[in-house]
């Protein structure tokens, strides 16, 4: 850590500072996430924050960073229900009101579609 | 910790370590330097696991960095949960982004792991990565002496990408009416006036839009020069993309040869002032993130 502390935030309790640029900020959230958790080498660890976990956490962050307007007007509004990502939603998690008896492979099946369905609208073409 | 336990039974899962991998790079005593002043995402000191040996033709030996992190916080059910927390995620990933930004500003080649890359143990990290050494190898090869910076280029404030063609259409039918003063003409002209302004505003919203595409055209060309390569993220418009200067066109990653990245800042800023319409920001260096996978097969 040889860069200064810039500013006010000296007493604040900040974190390390990572590779910054002489005299730059802190990076964006933005910037760390699209790196930290939508590139770098992807490879399975044991603990099963699985694949499928991990990659629709991946994906609701994509719509968070990038083009959450985007896929609203292609009509992939499930977020809204979801109380983790967003604050607009107070609704309790439908999933599992509407399918109290729901098996793990039917949860599965859902979770599988949803993130075929945000595939497809991922890959709508960059401009 | 785990190094020592042996049959002494603990008193819960979750009050043992697990390990988190930050990253992939080659064996050398620099490396082991490096690391041994850095503290991970739960504090831990971090340290290098060796997981290939080297061979006799020079192929180095791979090591990864990695660091013991609390079973409570990153065993599945504790982590599912705490991944939902956006303040937890953020500080873990840019705890994450401090083990790795340092290496690489010390002029180490690595690739980065994917955020919560977390084992059981230091056999199962060697395990793992042992499997993969014949991917790492070439993707180490090609980062080696580079690192990533990004270049976001933003349109003007008040510019919109071009939408359908229905406003022209509405455009057409107005005009048919014009020079039909009637009584109601001045009113109707007031209306008409109205609808032509927002046309207007409109068109000049699109306009500038489609010029500072062309803007990050010409810059993109000037930064990709300059690159050995070059990968497009998704311009960035949610929440977590904070304040900025106007709508993002272009979102790019250029991997630039760590001695020349003074001149890649300063030759595409330069670019980027010949084009009054754009707003550029250049950020990094970063770890080669976006140049650790292998290429993306065509399909």
């Amino acid at each position: 850590m040889t860069q200064p502390v810039t500013g006010g935030l000296a007493g604040a309790s900040r974190l390390p500072s990572p590779y910054e640029p002489p005299g730059g900020q802190a990076p964006s959230l933005a910037d760390i996430l699209e790196r930290v958790l939508d590139k770098g080498v992807v490879i399975a660890g044991d603990i099963r924050i699985n694949l499928l976990d991990i990659e629709l956490l991946t994906i609701k962050l994509r719509l968070l960073v990038a083009s959450v307007d985007k896929a609203k007007e292609m009509g992939i509004d499930w977020w809204e229900h979801d109380p983790s990502l967003s604050s607009r939603a107070t609704a309790p998690d439908r999933s599992l009101a509407e399918n109290p008896n729901g098996s793990l492979a039917e949860e599965n099946e859902r979770l599988r579609a949803e993130i075929a369905a945000l595939r497809a609208a991922d890959r709508s073409p960059a401009p | 910790m785990t190094d020592t336990d042996t049959d002494t039974p603990t008193d819960t899962p979750t009050d043992t370590d697990i390990v988190y991998a930050y990253a992939v790079l080659r064996r050398t005593p620099e490396a082991a330097r490096a690391v041994a002043d850095l503290r991970g995402v739960a504090g831990e000191p971090i340290r290098l696991l060796e997981f290939a040996d080297g061979t006799t033709d020079g192929t180095p030996g791979l090591a990864a960095a990695v660091g013991p992190v609390p079973a409570a916080d990153f065993d599945e059910a504790p982590l599912k949960a705490n991944l939902e927390d956006l303040s937890w995620l953020e500080a873990t990933a840019r705890a994450h982004h401090a083990v790795v930004a340092p290496l690489t500003g010390r002029g180490i080649a690595l690739l980065p792991l994917r955020l919560v890359t977390v084992y059981r143990d230091e056999d199962r990290v060697r395990q793992a990565l042992d499997a993969r050494r014949d991917d790492f190898l070439p993707l180490l090869d090609r980062v080696t002496g580079h690192v990533e910076l990004g270049v976001k280029i933003y349109a003007a404030p008040d510019s919109t990408p071009p939408e359908q063609k229905t406003d022209q259409e509405t455009g057409q039918g107005t005009d048919q009416r014009t020079g039909q003063e009637t009584a109601h003409g001045k009113r109707l002209g007031i209306g008409r006036a109205y609808l032509a302004g927002i046309r207007r505003r409109k068109r000049t919203a699109e306009d500038s839009w489609h010029a500072a595409t062309r803007s990050a055209s010409h810059i993109t060309e000037t930064a990709g020069a300059l690159a050995a390569d070059r990968v497009a993220h998704r311009p960035q418009s949610g929440d977590l993309a904070g304040p900025v200067p106007g709508p993002n066109v272009s979102n790019d990653a250029y991997l630039v040869p760590e001695n020349s990245v003074d001149d890649f800042r300063t030759s595409v800023l330069a670019a980027a002032e010949k084009f009054p319409g754009v707003q550029v920001e250049v950020t990094g260096p970063w770890a080669p993130y976006s140049f650790a996978l292998p290429p993306e097969p065509t399909p």
